[in-house]
C-alpha cells in the first residue's frame, strides 16, 4: 500500500490503481499543453510507483513472458449480480432429514438374479427392465378383466407424472425464494382461462394460408397490386378452373376427345346403362326441347312487323 | 400452468451459467450507446470509447428516443438492454442544447440501475489525432494502469463516485497472474478543478534502468478530454451495502482421489490406464540392436582406441 518512497500515493496493485490525493498545481496554469503535460508527469510517476512493486514480485517464466501472481484487489467495487443465494430444501431432503435417510452411492452395474450376469441399472440391456417380464403371476387380489402388464406401465406413467409434479413444486419454492439454478426456466405455458376449459384451437398452417389468401382477395382490386410479404406464397388459381383437350391429336399419343366419347357411348350401350342412364328424365327432356323448338317454329311463321309501315303518332319534322 | 424450460444444446445451458450469479463474478461489460441526438463529439467519444474496451463492450448504433436515465420511467429500456446482454455499466450520450456533449455513465446492480452520474465533454482530442511510434501502440484487451491525481478525488463527493466509476470502467477482468511484458497502456485522471477532470490514455514505453524495475515513460496515444460534472446519483444505503457485500469463504475446490481413514490415514487412488497386452509391440530382434551384438562391438571399440593409443605412445 504506502510505501516511505512514495510521498503516500494510494496504491492497489491488485487493479494497477494508483491515487495521488496531495498534488497541487502551480496556481498559474498557463497553457492546456503545460497543463496536459504536467498531468502526464504526475501520471508517470504514479505508473513507476505501482511498476516498482509489481516488477518486484516473484516471477515464474511462461511462453509469453515472465507472470506474477497478482495480490487481490483492495479497492471495494459493488458487484455486479447478487450473491447466490442458498437453495431451500426440496420435500425428499427434508423428510430424509427428519427420518435421518443416508444418501447411498448406487453402482453402475449390478447382478441380475435372473440372467446370472452383471448388467447395467439404467440404459440398453438394464436390470429389472419392465418390457422384459415375461410372466406375471396373478394374486388373489386381482380383479378378473385387468390386463396386469398394461397396469404395470400405467402405474410407471403415474409415478413419472407425480414425480414431475413434484420436481415442478420444488422448482417453485426455489424460485420464490430467488434460488432458482441458472439452467432452469419457470414459464407460464397457458394463459388462465375463465369459464371454459377448452383450449383454443391451433390454425394449421394451411388454415392459415387460406384465411390470408381470403383476406387478401378481399381488397377492392382483388389483392393484385398489394405488396407481397416475404415468405409469402402466390395465390392459388382463382376463377373458372378449365381443362381443355387438345385440338388436334398427338402422334402416337392417345386422342383424348376420341377417349371421352367413347367413354360415355361404353356407358350409355353397357349392360347397366338403366342404372347411369334416368331414362325417364332423359325423354322429359327432349319432350322438353321439342316443345321449345315448335313455338320456336310457330314464331317463325307469324307475321313479321312491316318496317316500310308509317307508325301513327309519329311526329311530323317540320 | 407452469412449464420448466431448460435449454436445449450445451452451448445454452453454458451461456445462461456464465451469466448466473456467482461468488467470483467475470469481468463487467460495457453497453454503449446514444440518445436521440448526438454530436460529433459525443458519436466520435463513444466509438473510441468502444475501441479501448473492446471484448467487454457491446456499442448499439441506433439511437433510443426512450431514454432518460435521470427520471424515474426512463430506464426501463436500459434495464432490458443489460438483461439481454449481460452489462452491468452502460455510457449513454446524447446532446441538447441544455446539455451539449453530455456523457451518462451508470452502473447496474442485478440490472437495476445502482449509480449514475453525468459528466460533459470538452477539449475533445481523438486517438486518430495523435501521432506516435506505431510500435509502442497497446493491444488490444490489455489491463490498463489507471492513475488519478488531485485531492479532489478525496473530498468530493462526486468526484468520489466518478473515481469509483472510471475505475469499474476501465478496470477489465480481475486477474490473477499478470504477464509483465503485456502492460502497455495507462489512463491518467487529474482533477484540475472540484468540478473538471481531465481524463487521457497514454501507452506505456519500458525503458532499461539499473534494475530490474524498467524506467517508465508515458505517451499520450489515444483520446484525451475533460469531463465537467454535471448531474449524479448516488446508490442509495440499502443497495450500497447489500451490493458491496462479499462473502469471505472461498469456494471450496474439491479434492478428488483423496480419502481420510481413521485406521489406514490418508488414502490416495491411482488410476492406471488399460495395458492392451495384445496391442504391445514385440521386442526389436533385429540383428544391429541385440545385446550381444551391441556389447562387441563397443568391446571392438575399445580395442581399437587401446591399439591406437599403443600405437601413438610407441611413436
Amino acid at each position: 500500500m504506502d510505501t516511505e518512497m512514495d510521498q503516500i500515493y494510494q496504491i492497489d496493485v491488485g487493479n494497477l490503481l494508483a491515487f495521488n490525493p496531495n498534488h497541487r498545481f502551480s496556481s498559474a496554469p498557463s497553457s492546456r499543453e503545460e497543463v496536459v503535460k504536467e498531468c502526464v508527469t504526475e501520471g508517470t510517476k504514479l505508473v513507476q510507483a505501482i511498476a516498482d512493486t509489481l516488477f518486484n514480485f516473484p516471477s515464474t517464466e511462461s511462453v509469453d513472458g515472465p507472470l506474477v501472481q497478482l495480490p487481490p484487489p483492495t479497492t471495494k467495487l459493488p458487484r455486479e449480480k447478487h450473491l447466490p443465494r442458498p437453495k431451500p430444501p426440496t420435500k425428499w431432503e427434508e423428510f430424509a432429514l427428519k427420518k435421518g435417510i443416508q444418501k447411498r452411492k448406487k453402482d453402475k452395474i449390478v447382478y441380475d438374479e435372473t440372467t446370472d450376469k452383471f448388467k447395467r441399472r439404467h440404459g440398453y440391456d438394464r436390470v429389472n427392465d419392465d418390457n422384459d417380464i415375461p410372466i406375471i403371476e396373478a394374486k388373489a387380489s386381482d380383479e378378473p378383466g385387468v390386463d396386469p402388464f398394461a397396469k404395470r406401465l400405467d402405474d410407471k406413467k403415474k409415478r413419472v407424472d407425480k414425480q414431475q409434479k413434484n420436481r415442478l413444486q420444488n422448482l417453485k419454492s426455489a424460485a420464490k425464494a430467488g434460488a432458482l439454478p441458472s439452467h432452469v426456466q419457470l414459464a407460464a405455458s397457458a394463459l388462465p382461462i375463465t369459464g371454459t376449459k377448452a383450449q383454443p384451437k391451433k390454425l394449421g398452417k394451411e388454415a392459415l394460408g387460406d384465411v390470408a389468401g381470403l383476406a387478401a382477395t378481399s381488397t377492392a382490386s382483388g389483392g393484385k397490386f398489394d405488396k407481397k410479404l416475404p415468405g409469402e406464397k402466390p395465390p392459388k388459381k382463382q376463377g373458372k378452373h378449365h381443362k381443355y383437350l387438345p385440338i388436334l391429336p398427338h402422334y402416337g399419343k392417345v386422342d383424348e376427345e376420341k377417349e371421352q366419347t367413347n367413354k360415355v357411348l361404353s356407358k350409355l350401350l353397357s349392360k347397366h346403362s338403366h342404372e347411369i342412364l334416368n331414362v325417364g328424365k332423359a325423354i322429359d327432356m327432349y319432350n322438353d326441347k321439342k316443345e321449345k323448338k315448335k313455338s320456336g317454329r310457330s314464331d317463325k311463321l307469324k307475321p313479321k312487323k312491316d318496317i316500310t309501315k308509317k307508325k301513327p303518332y309519329a311526329n311530323k319534322a317540320k | 400452468m407452469m412449464e420448466i424450460r431448460t435449454p436445449k444444446t450445451h452451448k445454452a445451458k453454458r451461456v445462461l451459467e456464465k451469466r448466473a450469479p456467482k461468488l467470483v463474478e467475470n469481468g463487467k461489460k460495457t453497453l454503449i450507446l446514444h440518445g436521440t441526438k448526438t454530436s460529433a463529439t459525443v458519436s466520435s467519444v463513444l466509438m473510441e470509447l468502444y475501441r479501448l474496451k473492446k471484448g467487454g463492450a457491446i456499442k448499439y448504433s441506433r439511437r433510443n428516443a426512450n431514454i432518460r436515465p435521470f427520471e424515474s420511467g426512463g430506464e426501463t429500456s436500459l434495464e432490458f438492454f443489460s438483461q439481454k446482454t449481460d452489462c452491468s455499466i452502460f455510457v449513454y450520450g446524447s446532446h441538447t442544447k441544455k446539455r451539449p456533449d453530455n456523457l451518462v455513465l451508470g452502473r447496474m446492480y442485478d440490472h437495476h440501475v445502482y449509480d449514475l452520474i453525468e459528466v460533459g465533454i470538452e477539449n475533445f482530442k481523438s486517438l486518430l489525432s495523435f501521432s506516435y511510434d506505431k510500435k509502442i501502440a497497446p493491444h488490444e484487451g490489455s489491463k490498463p494502469f489507471i492513475c488519478f491525481t488531485g485531492e479532489g478525488f478525496e473530498n468530493v463527493p462526486e468526484l468520489k463516485q466518478l473515481k469509483e466509476v472510471l475505475t469499474d470502467l476501465f478496470r477489465g477482468e480481475v486477474v490473477e497472474n499478470l504477464n509483465l511484458t503485456g502492460l502497455d497502456r495507462a489512463y491518467v485522471c487529474t482533477a484540475i478543478s472540484p468540478t473538471k477532470v481531465f481524463l487521457t490514455h497514454c501507452a506505456i514505453k519500458l525503458k532499461k534502468s539499473g534494475t530490474i524495475v524498467p524506467r517508465i515513460e508515458l505517451v499520450e496515444v489515444g483520446p484525451s478530454m475533460d469531463l465537467v460534472i454535471r448531474r449524479n446519483r448516488l446508490p442509495n444505503e440499502g443497495l450500497r451495502k447489500e451490493a458491496m457485500k462479499s462473502s469471505k469463504d472461498k469456494p471450496k475446490k474439491k479434492l478428488k482421489n483423496v480419502d481420510q481413514n481413521d485406521v489406514l490415514g490418508k488414502l490416495g487412488r491411482i488410476y492406471i490406464p488399460d495395458q492392451e497386452v495384445g496391442k504391445i509391440p514385440l521386442a526389436d530382434k533385429s540383428k544391429g540392436v541385440k545385446r550381444e551384438r551391441r556389447e562387441g562391438k563397443l568391446k571392438k571399440d575399445k580395442e581399437e582406441g587401446s591399439a591406437s593409443k599403443k600405437l601413438k605412445e610407441s611413436e
